[in-house]
């Protein structure tokens, strides 16, 4: 079979034709990229009818508030009032605090895997990583509540106070719980991911370049940054969007950690809450159509600041890389 | 090889055997094998896998399923008639009945009561705290904040209360047991009727939000100087703190299942026809009575579309209310007094497929 295949294949290419047979390549090419093509569709119009459905469900909230409910504090369920001001704060406040402590820190463990540590070093810790991006992220909330929290209520919290109380982001009493805790839990939940993939990136670095580099006598500093870190710029720039995404969504840890006080103060000390947590903790119970309403209008929200966002990190990397379009 | 071919030979004659065994009675009897699902409270949870299970071992033709998917959820599916039967920890509003068909389309069966423990940690502090109505609801109004207020020590003579601040944790997630506990507060502060309000979620005035029993206890094990409230059934399997509440008769009463039973029995009197009613704030002389109590109903229709499936569930929610009760005493569950049984069963009699009553006017045995 394979036999006659490469015999008629190398025939038809003496001829300077290709073989004409039902199942010729070109139809074989055809029938795949058509298929993935229709994947890839179908991504797009999930996307779209995910999008059209909060957009249908939130009909009655949109009609009852407008504009407005995206700038009001209320949020009274039994008189019928509400505004999403506090959780969309909420939510973007703890995952860019998050990616502000998880980027360095992730970007830093990579390359301290991919260009310092020790060959056999690499393997574990790299697979240690993986597995803590594997962990359900109750137990992250568990550990938080547990763990975390009272570590910041007695000591992170009162340090802070002390040495950087004059700043109005570390004031305020000290309940343990809160934005501070609610960021820190997800800046350990998205490390994994920052790390993973940023170490994947640094590994894909031509071995010729970085050999070129130190043949001209580039310390290892001038090597990770000149040569590693701007040719691994935009895939780190992508393990940061996928760690923002993730810190964006993440409902059950936050939820257990954050207060669920809806509000909006400067300090990272205050209670607050987040749409993905207020719509896990309200769906089940929401007694009126209005109040069901709301919370689609909170999930098309989350929604659209989640692209708003992606599309600003992604500007950003353009802005950074001038060669990433060629990528 | 062989022996394997024999074994089976013998396996599918088991089989057929097995097979004959459970097709011959399902076919003779006349009530075939019937599935109930239903959805609805979590409250409700424990005591119906107990019971329906019990019943399930004297009536092996019947069968229920249920789903503990939250009050509200369990109202949405049964409006949407995906499920039989609905349980609630807070009657329908008339939203919910509109949206069902009408007041006259669903009925209301109270199944079960239960009683909502005000929890704090105060390690100092032996004996129970003893609070009234007001003060309750000045400590979760935020007006009272440290343990030692005037309010607080002249309802505890003689226990020696620390100046730690009040740190209140409240539910995140909607829940029936903050509806119980804001109707309470509702009927003894003016202020909260008017500041705050009841029901499955408010607006607190102050406090750490936690989602679920266990995030509130957690909270307050953790912070010295905390209050909240969590079902009773909660507090007494983790041996929780709890106050004694101040009931109308003028007895400070722990909470208990007996207190609940109390509460019930002295509202029975004013129960609407409808059985709509919360009763959390009773007032009676009886001294039993612990106020912060609260029913939960099963939710079906009036007019049953399928006759078996209906006669099987008014038997199965007839048992409940009857023999099944026996069946919440180890889980904490207060069994309905007998003025509350008896409305409840005339109200089961008015559920009706293709015109015929389905319940028998005799009550069930």
């Amino acid at each position: 079979m394979l036999d006659t295949f490469v015999t008629t294949l190398a025939e038809a290419q003496r001829a300077g034709r290709r073989p004409r047979r039902w199942w010729s390549p070109r139809l074989a090419d055809r029938v795949f990229a058509g298929a993935v093509a229709a994947f890839a569709a179908a991504i797009v119009l999930l996307t779209v009818l995910i999008a059209w459905e909060l957009w249908r469900g939130s009909a009655a909230a949109r009609h009852a508030f407008g504009f407005g409910f995206i700038t009001s504090t209320q949020w009274d369920p039994v008189a019928g009032v509400f505004g999403a001001a506090p959780f969309i704060y909420g939510t973007v406040v703890t995952a860019i605090v998050a990616l502000l402590l998880a980027g360095p820190i992730g970007i830093g463990a990579a390359i301290f895997l991919t260009e310092l540590a020790p060959r056999a070093a690499r393997g574990p810790v790299g697979f240690l990583v993986e597995m803590l991006a594997a962990i359900p992220s109750v137990i992250y909330g568990l550990w938080a509540l547990f763990v975390l929290v009272p570590v910041v209520r007695t000591h992170l919290q009162p340090f802070l106070a002390e040495n950087l109380g004059f700043l109005p982001l570390f004031s305020g009493p000290k309940y343990g719980v809160g934005l501070l805790s609610a960021a820190l839990v997800l800046t350990v939940m998205i490390l994994p991911t920052v790390t993973a993939i940023s170490q994947s990136v640094l590994a894909a670095v031509p071995r010729g370049q970085r050999e070129a580099a130190h043949a001209l006598a580039a310390t290892r500093w001038e090597v990770i940054t000149g040569v590693s870190l701007p040719f691994a710029r935009s895939g780190i720039a992508g393990a940061l969007i996928l760690g923002l995404g993730r810190a964006l969504g993440e409902t059950m840890a936050v939820t257990m950690v954050i207060g669920n006080r809806p509000g909006i103060s400067p300090s990272l000390f205050a209670l607050g809450d987040t749409m993905a947590s207020v719509i896990a903790n309200q769906f089940n119970e929401a007694d009126s159509a209005l109040f069901t309403s709301v919370l689609v209008e909170i999930a098309l929200l989350l929604f659209v600041v989640t692209v708003l966002l992606n599309l600003g990190a992604r500007l950003l990397v353009w802005r950074l890389t001038p060669h990433a379009g060629k990528r | 090889m062989v022996r394997r071919v024999i074994s089976w030979w013998r396996l599918s004659g088991l089989l057929v055997l097995a097979l004959t065994a459970v097709l011959n009675p399902a076919v003779a009897s006349a009530q075939r094998n019937v599935t109930l699902t239903g959805a609805g409270s979590s409250f409700d949870n424990p005591l119906f896998t107990k019971a329906f299970s019990e019943y399930t071992k004297q009536h092996s033709d019947v069968r229920v399923n249920y789903q503990s998917v939250g009050s509200g959820a369990g109202i949405k599916q049964l409006t949407e008639k995906t499920v039989d039967f609905g349980a609630t920890d807070a009657p329908m509003n008339d939203e919910q009945l509109k949206a069902a068909g009408g007041a006259d389309a669903v009925v209301h069966i109270p199944v079960t009561l239960g009683a909502v423990a005000i929890t704090y940690n105060l390690p100092s502090v032996k004996e129970p705290l003893k609070l009234d109505g007001e003060t309750v609801a000045g400590i979760f109004l935020g007006e009272i904040t440290k343990w030692n207020d005037d309010k607080i020590t002249a309802l505890n003579p003689g226990v020696d209360l620390p100046g730690t601040d009040i740190a209140v944790v409240t539910r995140s997630d909607g829940s029936g047991t903050t509806n119980i506990f804001t109707t309470y507060l509702a009927s003894v502060s003016e202020t909260w009727k008017s500041k705050v309000g009841a029901g499955t979620s408010v607006k607190w005035p102050v406090g750490i939000g936690a989602k679920g029993s266990e995030g509130v206890a957690g909270q307050v094990k953790q912070l010295e100087g905390a209050v909240t409230y969590v079902e009773l059934s909660y507090a007494s399997q983790n041996q929780l703190a709890t106050a004694q509440i101040k009931n109308s008769a003028g007895t400070f009463v722990a909470p208990s299942a007996a207190g609940a039973t109390a509460c019930a029995n002295a509202a029975a009197q004013t129960m609407p026809d409808d059985l709509r009613i919360m009763i959390a704030g009773c007032a009676g002389d009886d001294p039993a009575i612990y106020p912060v109590s609260g029913f939960s109903w099963v939710v079906l229709y009036t007019d049953q579309k399928d006759a078996t499936k209906g006669q099987a569930l008014v038997t199965v929610l007839d048992w409940l209310i009857h023999d099944g009760q026996q069946y919440g005493a180890d889980l904490d569950y207060a069994p309905l007094p007998g003025s509350v049984v008896a409305k409840a069963t005339a109200k089961l009699q008015t559920v009706t497929a293709n015109g015929r009553p389905l319940l028998a006017a005799s009550p069930a045995a």
